[in-house]
């Protein structure tokens, strides 16, 4: 048992990637034996994502993993610097994993029955459990460079999932514009790694971070960082990317793609608190965070209420989202200098909430991969009446729009609550903006909900039905998620989501420390 | 001869070049071309900083005393960084020849069905 | 346990929800006081749609996606045209923004230094 916690963060990124390609082989005996392996794959994944969540959280410092390891025990003493790949897991990447591992346990599952009579199948579960692996690795490394080819794993990966079904017209143009904008976010972040290299002869972080001076190479590596990243994670007003992926990409892997924008986001707040925390001025780094947080919350609610396609609806939703995470943790990064109380409370409402966006905007897109697999459509002015047929589903959907959309007592709010209030200590203008944008997703969601499921059985659509109990299930998981989530946020909370918070916050010494030494 | 900051310029000049197809040029392949122009000039960044004059290459055990090697570390992440260039630019041409399949045109300000 | 302390507000979802089934029992009697006269079939039980007449096929019956929020839209139209005008799908568009964010983002931290 120890020797699977020891090694659990790379073989969290090794079973997945030995999965996607051992799974066209497999894939040649037939679905049955693939969907085997592809489940065994994430189950195994999702425990040892769980196991080694415990074991930090318990722990409560960075546990180290050295490639290849052996030679070197951490924490390095007398000046040694770590020359191999290490993986670095601290709370708030044990936190990540846990995300990633629901969102590919439960898509994975979801995938199984969606793609039961389509073609093109065994393509798709490689590129899957490749693109799981890739956030994995970003979430886990410890190293710069390591996270740059893991960002453009998930890049190639991303890219391709979207347009892998080449005999879909505007899923091609939506491949194209997303691997251009990948591959420069990537290429940018590269340049920046490579300064921050040639000045201080570092890859690892953990080196990097307690070398750093703050000198104008640093800052434009920062620059650099800063904005790759924040393009990956699809803030406005570099979002454009973002509705043409989730929208044109198969509804179970639209939620694996917020799952990859909330790892790039990870990687943004691993950069900004860790790497740069005591080099820069983190206020002001604080304020562009919380101004593209603003810009993304409000340009994305507002874009999403005139869609008239279902799943760029909920994509433009999503959008949104990601600037509810941004715009907490900007709040804490902002105050990071003096530390006020609200600042950690402001950072809890920010990482809990990529963990509720995690669960609702994947009900969301597995709901609507439903309604859309029934219906034969995605424009919501050629659905009606859908509820007749599709009870269960309208139900997870509602369920799934009203926790994103921050009502109470689902877990959207929670988290909601605690980005609100600790805005709000810092400038009213953030919390109104904030609440309003809130309002207004909620009126997304009644016009899409109104549309697909309320009013009277319209005669195109009455022969939908509800999906299999393949598709019902993985739904109704995260529906248990939403609600648990949202009747019992305090021990969620004090649990798994505070030392992640701590761990960004207060631990970067910790986490320079468990490398080099104190 | 000693090419002081050259290289660096270089590497600038063609990440500049690279923005520029990105920023003014319609034709996808033309894009793709720009994307390589910009790992082009990040990769001779890289290789450019491992560099020292007069050295020679970084194998350990056949190196004379005293003699100065360029740095290796840089050599591989070039070397990574090309063969993860080469697999975006295949996928990215890959697109662009069935978006041209689809589409009929590889002008980029016509291929916009995805907008608002 | 249960609840979220923020510091300075605090949120307990199982008193809220408490609070909930409480108001949906006392709507619920209010609503069985009401009046039991009605005549079932005839106007009375009718969608009112303004005086007009009410169509008698589900497709017509319809609200759609479209017609929620026009006048919402409508009474934004200045951001709406603004903001859709800026969404034009063009791949070199999503670079220059890209581009110009990433200046944007070096001249404040060079500033700020």
């Amino acid at each position: 048992m120890t020797a699977l916690t020891t090694h659990a963060p790379v073989l969290l990124i090794a079973i997945p990637l030995l999965g996607a390609f051992a799974t066209p082989l497999i894939g040649k005996l037939g679905r049955g034996a693939r969907n085997t392996l592809v489940g065994l794959v994430v189950l195994v994944v999702a425990g040892l994502a769980a196991l080694l969540a415990v074991d930090v959280f318990t722990a409560g410092a960075p546990t180290i993993y050295e490639m290849g390891g052996g030679t070197f025990t951490f924490p390095l003493s007398g000046g040694q610097v770590p020359v191999r790949i290490l993986f670095e897991v601290d709370s708030m990447s044990a936190f990540m994993g846990l995300i990633t591992a629901l969102i590919a346990l439960t898509g994975a599952f979801f995938s199984f029955s969606y793609w039961k009579d389509r073609s093109g199948s065994n393509l798709y579960f490689s590129l899957f459990l490749l693109l799981t692996a890739g956030i994995f690795g970003m979430q886990m490394t410890g190293d710069m460079f390591n996270f740059f080819v893991f960002l453009e794993i998930t890049s190639i990966a991303a890219a391709s999932l979207v347009g892998f079904r080449v005999w879909l017209k505007q899923s091609q143009e939506a491949g194209f514009k997303v691997m251009a904008m990948y591959t420069l976010s990537g290429l940018f972040v590269l340049l920046a790694i490579g300064l921050l290299y040639g000045q201080y002869g570092h890859l690892n972080i953990a080196a990097l971070a307690s070398r750093l001076t703050g000198s104008l190479t640093d800052v434009i590596a920062l620059g650099l960082l800063l904005t790759g990243l924040a393009m990956k994670a699809g803030a406005v007003p570099m979002h454009m990317w973002a509705p043409d992926a989730y929208g044109e990409a198969p509804a179970p892997t639209s939620a694996v793609l917020v799952a990859n924008s909330q790892a790039s986001l990870y990687g943004l707040f691993r950069v900004l608190f860790t790497l740069f925390g005591a080099s820069v001025s983190t206020g002001a780094v604080g304020w562009i965070l919380i101004v593209l947080a603003l810009l993304t919350i409000f340009v994305g609610v507002t874009m999403a209420l005139i869609q008239n396609d279902l799943k760029r609806l909920v994509a433009y939703g999503a959008v949104s989202q990601i600037g509810y995470m941004m715009l907490g943790v900007g709040v804490g990064l902002a105050v990071s200098a003096t530390k006020p109380e609200f600042g950690l409370v402001a950072m809890q409402g920010g990482i809990f909430h990529m963990l509720n966006d995690a669960a609702c905007v994947g009900l969301l897109f597995f709901a609507s991969g439903a309604v859309i697999r029934a219906s034969g459509t995605r424009d919501l002015n050629a659905m009606g009446g859908l509820a007749h047929g599709m009870k269960w589903t309208s139900v997870c959907f509602a369920i799934g729009a009203v926790a994103l959309a921050g009502v109470p007592p689902f877990n959207g709010f929670a988290s909601k609550f605690l980005i609100y209030e600790a805005a709000f200590k810092l400038s009213p203008f953030l919390a109104v903006i904030a609440v309003l944008s809130s309002i207004l997703l909620l009126a997304v969601f009644v016009k899409a909900f109104q549309a697909a499921f309320l009013g009277p059985r319209t005669t195109a659509m009455a022969h939908v039905t509800d999906p299999s109990p393949g598709m019902m299930l993985p739904m109704v998981a995260l529906v248990l998620v939403v609600v648990v989530f949202g009747l019992f946020p305090g021990f969620f909370v004090d649990h798994i989501v505070t030392p992640a918070a701590k761990a960004l916050w207060l631990g970067r010494d910790a986490y320079i420390n468990a490398v080099l030494g104190g | 001869m000693n090419i002081g900051n050259l290289p660096f310029i270089a590497a600038a000049l063609l990440v500049a070049f690279g923005l520029y197809t990105f920023l003014f040029k319609r034709n996808l392949i033309k894009l793709v071309i720009g994307i390589t122009l910009i790992e082009m000039g990040v990769n001779l960044f890289l290789v450019t900083l491992g560099y020292r004059t007069g050295g020679i290459s970084p194998i350990y055990t056949y190196a004379p005393e005293a003699q100065q090697m360029v740095l290796p570390t840089p050599q591989a992440l070039t070397l990574t960084s090309i063969v993860i260039g080469l697999a975006t630019t295949a996928l990215l041409l890959s697109f662009a020849v069935f978006v041209h399949r689809h589409y009929g045109t590889l002008d980029i300000r016509k291929v916009k069905e995805l907008k608002g | 346990m249960n609840g979220l302390t923020s510091g300075f507000g605090a949120w307990n979802p199982i008193a809220w929800a408490l609070l909930f089934v409480g108001i949906l029992v006392v709507s619920f009697i209010v609503r069985s006081l009401g009046n039991k006269g009605y005549k079932r079939g005839t106007g009375q039980t009718k969608v009112f749609l303004s005086g007009n007449e009410e169509p008698d096929t589900p497709d017509a019956l319809h609200v759609r996606g479209d017609h929620l929020y026009w006048g919402m839209i409508d009474g934004l139209s200045a951001y709406y045209r603004r903001v859709k005008a800026w969404h034009t799908g063009i791949l070199s568009d999503y670079v220059a923004w890209f581009v110009g964010v990433l200046g944007l983002v070096f001249v404040i931290l060079v500033l700020v230094r």
